[in-house]
């Protein structure tokens, strides 16, 4: 992450080091942060049943479904928090929560 | 370095240092005995003797939120409260600190409710001894002026940056008027100079997240970062203090030592009770009693070992109380006293006494009675009940 001093809150940084107040210079570095861990379940993707309509996108709160070229692309496994709200939103049961 | 005589309030000292300083920003909520410092401050924008942005907010909660938001976004802030209004701003205060934002607060002691009361007590400010806040406290109306010229190149220091309370006993140096010296204008803005952040919320060449989520990998580092900070804080209050002595004549130090070189007994305090405690040390040095004071000026962070080392070769003490906390086992300032006494083998017998609570009178000749009653310890070679109170109706005093 240039001109950011995001690496000095990483778990191997003593407190001599730490940014004061845990401020963080830069933006964007919550994609930095991987919060997928936090769950023992995640929506899987059946994709022969997938219409891409992109239903599930907005409803992601923590935008772990990306989206290019008007196409939902793979889930973001490294922030979803397994909330299961996609899966509700899929109007073609295209989504199911698995245990991983 | 043109000095000015002046009769003042220390309330009106502390808002002319406010006059000099042109700080920033200043939102404010108006609570007795701190209301006039604001007030004070309010006809100082009207009149356009400063620059500051004068924000009326609705509470104290709001009055604190507001210092903190303006001191992240790159600004010198402050604001000043008593009593209930500092307990209500108890869950920002943390906040400041935490964010290392190096906020001004102009604390003027007064007791907790309840009952209801409204004089001096130090209640209020002891309640936040572990906010993380920088505390000095003011014998008089000088003092509480000169803490606070000297309060933002302590809080603004790279080493520091931390939020900072000055505080003055409630009436009996906010209201009284003393006979005092000012420094001149140009002398405090050359002094005080500008505050310049190196991170900001309103830079626009740079983008900056405060105050952000820590799990518990983060938590505990940033805390001990905190409390380094916080003993970094001991020597920049002495080198401020330093600084100060140049343009003003007046020493400072962690603690102020008072006829302690030869002292047998020795009274520890905090406050205006101070002043008192040294009239009552004149009149018994007349007659040759070997008796002393240790004043702590800075309670936060904590002179342990200073006034620990200043009460080696003591006889007897007492520590000063202006707050019940209902540990059962005494007061604030007694606990750390007697666990930094016991840290550094001080071993006098000591005493921890309740007194002038809820703005109960304390005089010349109670202090006396003080040192009596040491002297009466020391000859017995035994402290008795460790927790005491003074001035208190009692059917069983003995």
């Amino acid at each position: 992450m240039a001109n950011s001093d995001i690496t000095k809150l990483g778990q191997d940084v003593a407190w001599q080091d730490v940014t004061r107040g845990n401020t963080i210079v830069g933006c964007g570095t919550t994609k930095h942060f991987v919060t997928g861990d936090w769950t023992n379940v995640a929506p899987v993707v059946d994709e022969e049943k997938c219409k891409q309509c992109l239903l599930c996108v907005p409803v992601c709160p923590d935008s772990a479904i990306p989206v290019k070229d008007y196409k939902r692309q793979a889930i973001d496994y490294d922030h979803c928090k397994g909330c299961g709200i996609c899966v509700k939103a899929c109007p073609f049961g295209a989504l199911k929560m698995e245990v991983k | 370095m043109p000095k000015k005589r002046v009769l003042m309030s220390g309330n009106e000292a502390v808002a002319t240092a406010l006059r000099q300083i042109n700080p920033d920003v200043f939102p404010a909520f108006p609570i007795t005995p701190s209301t006039e410092i604001p007030q004070y401050f309010s006809n100082y924008v009207s009149n356009g003797l400063v620059d500051t942005e004068f924000i009326t907010v609705e509470s104290e909660h709001s009055s604190m939120s507001a210092a903190i938001g303006a001191s992240a976004a790159g600004a010198r802030a402050l604001t000043a409260t008593s009593s209930a209004g500092l307990a209500f701003m108890w869950e920002v205060l943390g906040v400041a600190a935490s964010h290392r934002l190096p906020v001004a607060l102009c604390a003027v002691c007064r007791a907790l409710t309840g009952p209801l009361n409204i004089n001096c007590d130090h209640s209020d400010t002891m309640g936040a001894k572990d906010s993380g806040w920088i505390q000095l406290y003011a014998e008089n109306n000088q003092e509480a002026y000169d803490n606070m010229v000297m309060a933002f190149n302590i809080a603004e220091n790279k080493d520091v940056m931390l939020p900072i309370m000055i505080c003055q006993d409630g009436f009996i140096t906010s209201h009284a008027v003393n006979n005092m010296e000012l420094l001149d204008d140009l002398t405090v803005k050359e002094f005080v100079g500008e505050y310049e952040a190196d991170h900001y919320l309103l830079n626009p060449d740079e983008t900056f997240a405060v105050g952000p989520y820590a799990v518990s990998d983060y938590y505990m580092e940033s805390r001990k970062a905190q409390a380094h900070a916080m003993e970094n804080a001991k020597q920049v209050i002495l080198d401020v203090a330093k600084d100060f002595e140049k343009i003003s004549g007046r020493k400072y130090g962690l603690i102020e030592e008072y006829q302690m070189e030869d002292a047998e007994y020795a009274v520890v305090i905090i406050g205006s009770a101070a002043g008192t405690t040294k009239d009552a040390i004149d009149k018994m040095r007349a007659n040759g009693d070997k008796v002393g004071l240790v004043k702590i000026r800075s309670f936060r962070p904590f002179p342990g070992k200073e006034i620990a080392t200043a009460l080696k070769g003591c006889k007897a003490v007492a520590v000063m109380d202006r707050s019940e906390s209902f540990s059962t086992n005494g007061g604030p300032v007694g606990a750390e006293t007697m666990q930094a006494m016991y840290s550094e083998k001080c071993d006098a017998l000591t005493i921890n006494i309740m007194y002038g609570i809820g703005g109960r009178d304390v005089r010349v000749e109670d202090m006396m009675n003080v040192y009596e009653t040491l002297k009466d310890i020391a000859a017995k070679g035994e402290t008795g009940d460790v927790y005491r109170y003074m001035g208190l109706r009692d059917k069983e005093a003995k």
